[in-house]
Parts: C-alpha cells; structure tokens; sequence
C-alpha cells in the first residue's frame, strides 16, 4: 500500500471541505484498502469519513426510511423493522461477503464499490475501464461475468445491495459544498460501461453520498433476496434475484424482479414483472417469469436476450431459478432455498 | 552481494534492527524514500514526539501531529509516522506508525503481538479476527488509526476473561486444530459469537464463523468446542461430522 495523508473530518462539512486535489474518499476502507494493496488505486490523500456520526442510523419515518450512508451491513440485515418491511434489503446485506466484512462495510460504501472483475482489479491488466483500450474479459477468464446488456465490459454489478435497493425503488442523497443536496435514484446511479467506460456512477468528485432513502412500501408488500455463488458464504453472486411483490391477497397488483451480477448495471427484468402483474402467484408463473427474464429487453444496450460468453452459458440456467424460487419466497409459498447463499 | 551499494542499503542497519526491519520492509519504506537513517536524523521530531506523548495518552488521535489550517473537525495526518494511542486489552499503547498501517500490522510489527495472524491480507480468510467493542472485524482492511478510541480485544487478551479461556480450553479438549494458523481468529470469532448469543444452536455457529476459512478442515470439532464453551451440548460429544 502506498503512504498517503489521512484527513480524518468528524462532520459531512469538514468532509466536502477536503475534496479536493484527487482525494479519495475512505469510509470503512474495505474496497478501498482493498484496491491500494492491489496497487489499482494510489491516492496520495484520503478523506476519512468513518467518524462522521452523523451519517450512521436507520430512521423511520411516516414516508419510509432513511439509512445514513456509513451504517453497517450488519446494523441493516439485523434491525427488526427492516427486515419485516424490507426483507428484500435485510437479505440481501445479511448475504453480503463474509460476517466480519458485514461488520465493518457501510452501506455507502457497498453501493459505491468498484469492479469486481479480476482483470480490472489486477495490477497487470491495463482494461477498458481504466481508460484503455481492451476489455480482456470477452478472449480470457469470463465464467463470471454478464450474460445480458454488456456492449464493450462484461463486469457485473458488484453491489448486492444495489439490487435490494432498485427493487425498492431507493434514492440515494449526493452532498456537495457549492450544489447542496440532489437525491438520485438507485436506476441512475450507476453509468454504463458504454457511455462512460472510466465512469462508474454518477456522483461526482466533489460529492458525498450522505444518505439512501426507501419510500414506504405499498399496503400488502411482501419481499426476499437471494444469492447464489459458488460457496455458501463468502462468495459473490453467479445468481441473485431481488423481488417485490405488491399483493392483493393471493393477487399481485405489481412486481418488481431485479437481477444484479447479470449485467454491468443492476437491472430491472421489466418481461418477468409483466408476467406477474394482476396475476396469483403460482408456481407455474413464477417459473415462467423466470424464463422470460432471459428473454429480456435491452436496457442499455442493443443486445436482446441473453448471450453468454464462452465460459458462462450456466448463468442462463441458474437465473430462472434464481428468479422463480426468490419469487415463491417473497409470496410465502416456497422456504428459503437450503443452497442459496447464508 | 555485490554491486553498487545504495545510500539506504539494509546493510548500513545495525545487526539487532531484525523487527523494526522487518517492519519497514513491510510497509515498503524502501519505495517512498522514508529510511530508517532518515528517520533518526530527524531526531528533533523524534524528541517533540515523546513530548506530546503526555498528551497523546490522554486524548488519542487528537494530540498526534497535525499540520496546515483546517476547518472544525478536520484533522490532517502523516505520511509519515504519527502518535496513535490505542486502547489494546484493556491497556493504552502509544505507536508512532504511519496513517497507512493496519491494525493488523500495528499489533503485531509495533507491539509484537503475535497472536494475531495475517493469511490472505484481503478479509477473504478471517485468520486476523479481532474484536473492536466487542464486533468481530478483519484487522487485515482496518487502518489502526481507525482503532483510535474503540477497545481493541486479541486472542492475547482472552486470557484474562474466564469466557474467552473457557472457549480456548474448549478448542484444547476438542483438539480443534491441525496447523493452528486460523484457530486465533477462530477463537475470537466463537467468543464474540457467545457475547451476542449465549446459548447458540449449531447453525448459529456455523454461520458466524462462515468467514472464517480452515484449510485443515477442522470446523466439526470448532463447532462441538464452541458448543461445549455456551454449556449446550454435552462434554462427550463426538466430532464425527
């Protein structure tokens, strides 16, 4: 790990104040620690956010809840009123990376991550999303990487709570000294490799992601997460499924089914909620929105359907399931599948 | 070995630097010009900092070095070595590290406490499990200077609670470890399990040691001397997992 200067500020003004000059942000430094002992990322100067106060804690309110952006994975899968309202959320950070990792990482943090591909996060790969020319991913290793909606970088979506918070329909509050605050919402938060390969979310240099918002769910919301990865724990996702289902009894007046390590930007499966809407929830459909989630629509770029690359053809079969059995668990009809990730 | 030799050569060191040597070469000093020798000349800073050491007891961070004007609640560190005080098993330890030293380098190069162990140096393995306020976090990803005012608990620690020495005699009678290299982290990890939940099922356990990597395979028999530690299972039970 290179020296750097660490400027420790207590207070989200103190913070804005100091970035500047190439700083980078630390927060739990979990990513960020990470990407230094890879020698991917040098910064001479980080700005320590950890002891802002301020911006830890998970507030009701009559609207919904609002999270501050440093509480932890494990403060947020183990609060009770989240996980009854919100399960989707409290799955999804309750799956995330190892226990100690949940202890420590903020949700803030989690959300702004950078690429979990192992030639982006390599030393030895100079790769499209560092500014050159090559993605080394599509003639290389790629057993992990997107089958849908990829144009020029394969890398997934690294963020698992992203794809809780896209179901919920989440914002997510960027703080800056001369702007003030602008709330984005979760759908635009994170840029495409194919309009900005060096570009991966929309906050900028001088900004702060202070807060994440989840408006109150619908009367009769019910919904769940799961992940698959190759282990049980400690392990990204090859699968995920996000699901929320608006219910009218056994009726489902809307859904949301949201993807994550599918495609470089977490996504909606807008052919799988269509299935959904108006419809009981049975079986047979749930497992028709699953299939038909690989049939879906570009959102970002031109490519329709699914389209593995040479070493991930799997992934198109294990996303249907994925799908299907997450939408029998929000519905209350299927238990927590045994091989998905604890 | 010969060649030209270069103005910072390890060799110039005296023979007893062994530690602090390994130490520097660690961190990579070798790479950022910051030398030992260097380090010495600069004497002064040296003399200034045993001075402010007072003051570093009673305040932590807030007494180390800072430079250059800053707003309320902004204060500036390093790159090189500041004055940490850390609140280490109950006892205060003032080091002079760099911002960038992890805790787990902290204990074990500046306050030769071993009992720490550093595997995969990413939070992929949990062999450098050690409990902050009582959490279990990866001391390999967090800065010691991010230590500065929370209780810091090793495995060296543990000795001095009956609980954690019950769960250590646990890990003995159960014979619940072949290489020894994860067993400190696994420790920490089912202590801090027993603070939060002390009656936990099997389950529990498994799930709060699921970071926790052992490539012995030892798990069934941490799980039966975690079990046994909590007094919720029987003292003869096998581990024939």
């Amino acid at each position: 790990m290179n020296q750097f200067v660490l400027v420790d500020c207590t207070t989200v003004d103190g913070a804005l104040s100091q970035l500047k000059d190439g700083s980078v942000v630390k927060a739990a430094g979990v990513d960020l620690l990470d990407r230094m002992k890879n020698g991917t990322t040098t910064p001479s100067r980080l700005v320590n956010i950890r002891n802002i106060s301020a911006l830890r804690g998970i507030h009701p309110s009559p609207e919904g809840v609002t999270i501050g952006a440093l509480t932890t994975l494990t403060e947020i899968s183990e609060h009770p009123l989240l996980q009854s309202h919100y399960t989707i959320l409290t799955d999804a950070c309750g799956t995330v990376a190892t226990p100690h990792i949940r202890n420590m990482a903020t949700l803030g943090g989690n959300l702004l991550q950078e690429l979990q591909c192992w030639y982006f996060r390599s030393e030895e790969y100079e790769c499209l999303r560092k500014g050159k020319e090559i993605c080394f991913a599509f003639s290389g290793l790629n057993q992990y990487h997107a089958i849908m909606d990829y144009g020029t970088c394969p890398s997934v979506a690294p963020s698992t709570s992203a794809v809780a918070l896209l179901g919920l329909n989440a914002s997510v509050e960027l703080t800056s000294a001369k702007r003030g605050k602008r709330m984005v919402a979760i759908k635009d938060l994170y840029v495409h490799p194919d309009a900005n390969p060096t570009k991966f979310t929309v906050l900028e240099p001088d900004e702060l992601l202070t807060a994440v918002m989840i408006p109150q769910p619908a009367k009769g919301t019910r919904s769940a997460y799961q992940k698959y990865g190759e282990k049980q724990s400690n392990d990204w996702a090859i699968a995920d499924a996000g699901v929320v289902l608006e219910m009218d009894g056994n009726v489902c007046r809307k859904a949301a089914i949201v993807m994550g390590s599918a495609s470089p930007v977490v996504r909606h499966a807008p052919e799988a909620e269509a299935m959904l809407a108006g419809k009981p929830i049975t079986e047979e459909i749930a497992r028709a929105a699953g299939k038909a989630a690989m049939q879906g629509a570009p959102l970002q770029t031109a490519m329709q359907g699914a389209q593995p690359l040479s070493m991930n053809a799997y992934k198109v079969q294990m996303f249907p399931i994925a799908i299907y059995r997450t939408i029998l668990l929000a519905a209350g009809q299927m238990g927590r599948d045994p091989s998905a990730a604890s | 070995m010969s060649g030209p030799k270069l103005p910072h050569d390890s060799s110039d060191l005296p023979q007893d630097s062994g530690v602090a040597q390994t130490a520097e070469n660690k961190l990579g000093k070798g790479t950022t010009g910051i030398t030992r020798r260097g380090f010495l000349k600069g004497a002064g800073v040296t003399a200034a900092g045993t001075a402010l050491l007072e003051g570093a007891r009673a305040f932590g961070r807030e007494a180390a070095a800072t430079r250059g004007e800053h707003p309320e609640g902004v204060r500036e560190f390093g790159p090189g070595p500041v004055a940490v005080t850390l609140q280490v098993n109950g006892k205060e330890r003032v080091i002079h590290i760099e911002p960038r030293t992890t805790l787990a380098d902290a204990l074990r190069l500046e306050m030769a406490m071993t009992g720490t162990k550093v595997v995969c140096d990413r939070g992929a393995c949990s062999a450098c499990t050690l409990l902050m306020d009582d959490i279990p976090i990866n001391s390999c990803m967090t800065l010691a200077i991010d230590a500065v005012g929370h209780q810091v608990t090793t495995i060296e620690g543990l000795t001095e609670s009956s609980e954690g020495h019950s769960m250590q005699a646990a890990f003995l009678k159960h014979d619940a470890m072949q290489c020894g290299f994860c067993t400190p982290g696994m420790v920490m990890t089912c202590s801090a399990l027993l603070k939060k939940n002390p009656k936990p099922t099997e389950d529990d356990v498994r799930l709060a040691t699921a970071g926790n990597l052992c490539r012995c395979g030892t798990y069934p028999r941490i799980f039966a001397a975690t079990l046994e530690a909590a007094g919720v299972s029987d003292s003869e039970s096998t581990h024939n997992a």
